[in-house]
């Protein structure tokens, strides 16, 4: 067995070895599909022979690019990847036959408009909510989409393809749980740095049964390491839940910080982390684009009203990983976010759980009084 | 004797404390900060000397916007916690409001059993600030301190811009108009006061005494306005200014 840092690195590479990975999948008459958002379902793509690989922008490196479009009040995750495909800085935008997209915020929703005008991008028109007939629109929305693949690209999405995609997408799903739920252990032995990173990476490892694979070596290593007295975290460490919008680009100023400063982050509700990965498909239901509908509907995020499945998850995730205190981490403009945190709050206050919410760009500008408010966060604990 | 040392590096100015074993306040002394905080630490550091204090006889704390550019002290807490930890201090409280308007940032304290309960702080922005009171002082070519006084005799005029940026237009068109400065002081002092009320009513209080601390903390007025707007008095004492720097001396050991 390998030893740990360098398991964790591997991953980190993973979205470097990713581009060469993508080129040999293209040039062996293989089709690309680039993906945004939690809300995709994979599934429908795995089963139509894409490799689904996420564009999701999380540099600060291309927004001025995309500000030639768009407006400066926007959420940096919108135009950090609209920026990516403008300038034609992503591989990955570059390799894609086709951008898969949802109908979730005002922003991307209208970004995308734009983004079309590049890359074929294809958007799938996501209910609000879970009210009234909106699984039947879903699932309409999807037999759509697979009508949509197997015209455009003659290819034939059988049942039991979307079937076989399912299992292993839940196989993975369960990995991915299992790894995050290591850190129920007190104190918990990794940092929640490297774990991120890791479920980052694993994104761009993309055959299914190699990325199932080093997810779990993983977790054996981590839990080797830690039975051996080398966990990362000291028990003194406060246990910290991260929730609100996609982290990847914020993460040196946000998780980073409140690692260097008495914390771990014990549990990721948000994308990436545990809300991507908690929900199955019923692979077995004998409506399976119906099961598919169903599983992606469910998903916690800001954008459905009301929102209670995500409020009554962070209850329970609050009390599985024995949190200390709740960081919620906002992109800037983002509205649905920014605005449930007010209930967010409530609803920790209810539980005598500390809280507090950041809101955050790409830039460093605001580095400084972060950390003088993570800190102090921290010091209250 | 063994002391405990408390310095605060504030974006604009420095502070530093030296408690006695008793908890009283045997030294202190305010600086600008000017644009090398590690040469304010080395300043800070001489004076200190020639008091007869350093790391030997005393623990050292930092505070402040430049805490991690003070290398001989012991460690660094946030100027939340030695806000509230001044404050419980100079106003012998356990439960307190603590209102702390910085050059940088204006922060709101909550502070139960002399422990921080709940924060607010301002982000990004310097509405509100020490900062902005500066600016606005530089436009109309007085000192903060006049202006203040000035404010206190004017009234009428409001300015509805929370930017520093454009709150400095506004000022700037107000003065086109041929506003009195004292209206457009009043302006600038009301518009802190609301930026603090809109603060404070994010933050959850007890029942509690409600101070000021920080650089602004003997300008008569904003204090009458601050207690006007929340509804309740607010105090403060001209040492109050210390209270980062005091609460620092108190987590030294
Ligand atoms: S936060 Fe919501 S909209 Fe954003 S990626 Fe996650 S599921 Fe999609
Ligand atoms: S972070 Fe918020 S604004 Fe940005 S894309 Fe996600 S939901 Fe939209």
């Amino acid at each position: 067995m390998r030893d740990l840092p360098e398991q964790f690195s591997q991953f980190g590479e993973a979205r470097q070895q990713g581009f060469m990975k993508v080129k040999k999948v293209k040039e062996a008459g293989g089709k690309v599909a680039g993906i945004f958002c939690t809300f995709t379902p994979v599934e429908i793509l795995d089963a139509a022979g894409f490799t689904a690989v996420s564009l999701c922008g999380m540099s600060g490196e291309t927004i001025p690019a995309a500000e030639a479009h768009l407006p400066k009040n926007l959420c940096p995750l919108i135009k950090s990847s609209y920026g990516f495909a403008v300038s034609d800085k992503c591989p990955y935008t570059y390799f894609s036959d086709l951008i898969v997209a949802e109908s979730t915020c005002d922003g991307k929703k209208k970004m995308y408009e734009l983004l079309d005008k590049i890359r074929p991008t294809y958007v799938l028109h996501l209910p609000q909510g879970l009210a009234g007939d909106a699984l039947e629109k879903w699932k309409n929305e999807l037999i759509r989409f697979i009508a949509f693949l197997e015209d455009r690209f003659d290819v034939k999405i059988t049942e039991e393809a979307l079937r076989k995609a399912a299992r292993e997408r839940n196989e993975e799903r369960k990995s991915r749980l299992a790894l995050m739920e290591l850190q129920k252990l007190t104190p918990p032995p990794a940092k929640g740095y490297d774990l991120y990173k890791a479920l980052e990476g694993s994104g761009f490892v993309f055959e299914s049964s190699q990325r199932i694979n080093q997810l779990n070596d993983l977790r054996e290593s981590i839990e080797a390491a830690y039975r051996d007295g080398q966990g990362k975290v000291k028990a003194s460490d406060r246990r910290i839940l991260v929730t609100g919008c996609p982290i990847g680009g914020v993460l040196n100023k946000t998780v980073k910080l409140i690692e260097e400063n008495g914390g771990v982050v014990t549990c990721f509700e948000n994308c990436s982390g545990i809300k991507a990965a908690y929900q199955m498909v019923n692979a077995e239901a004998d409506d399976i684009v119906g099961a598919i509908a169903e599983r992606y509907l469910g998903i916690g995020c800001s954008v459905m009203t009301p929102n209670d499945i995500r409020i009554d998850h962070l209850k329970k995730l609050v009390e599985e990983y024995k949190i200390d205190g709740v960081v919620e981490i906002d992109l800037q403009c983002c509205t649905p976010y920014n605005v449930e945190s007010f209930t967010v709050k409530n609803e920790m206050k209810k539980l005598s759980i500390p809280y507090i919410q950041i809101e955050t760009d790409y830039s460093e500008s605001d580095s400084g009084q972060l950390s003088t408010r993570l800190e102090a966060f921290l010091e209250t604990i | 004797m063994r002391y405990r040392t408390g310095i605060d590096i504030g974006s604009t100015c420095s502070k530093t404390a030296v408690l006695d074993e008793n908890g009283s306040v045997i030294l202190r002394f305010i600086q600008p900060t000017g644009w090398s905080s590690v040469d304010t630490a080395e300043e800070i550091r001489s004076k200190l000397e020639q008091n007869g204090i350093s790391n030997e006889n005393s623990g050292i704390v930092a505070t402040g916007y430049g805490r991690i550019s003070v290398p001989f002290a012991d460690r660094c807490v946030t100027e939340i916690t030695c806000h509230a930890k001044g404050a419980c201090h100079i106003f012998h409280a356990d439960d307190l409001l603590v209102i702390d308007i910085g050059g940088q940032d204006t922060k709101l304290i909550s502070v139960q059993d002399g422990c921080v309960k709940d924060f607010v702080m301002n982000d990004k922005c310097s509405a509100g600030t020490g900062r902005f009171l500066e600016v606005m002082s530089n436009t109309l070519a007085v000192k903060p301190e006049e202006l203040c006084e000035m404010a206190s005799k004017g009234g009428g005029v409001s300015i509805s811009s929370m930017c520093t940026v454009f709150a400095e237009s506004e000022v700037i068109s107000l003065i086109g108009r041929g506003e009195s400065r004292e209206n457009i002081a009043f302006a600038v002092v009301d518009s802190i006061v609301k930026k603090v009320a809109s603060q404070a009513s994010r933050i959850q209080t007890v029942n509690t005494k409600v101070c000021l601390t920080g650089g602004l903390c003997d300008f008569d007025f904003l204090l009458e306005r601050i207690s006007e707007e929340l509804g309740t008095d607010v105090i403060s004492v001209p040492e109050a200014r210390y209270a980062g720097a005091i609460g620092a001396a108190l987590c030294a050991k």
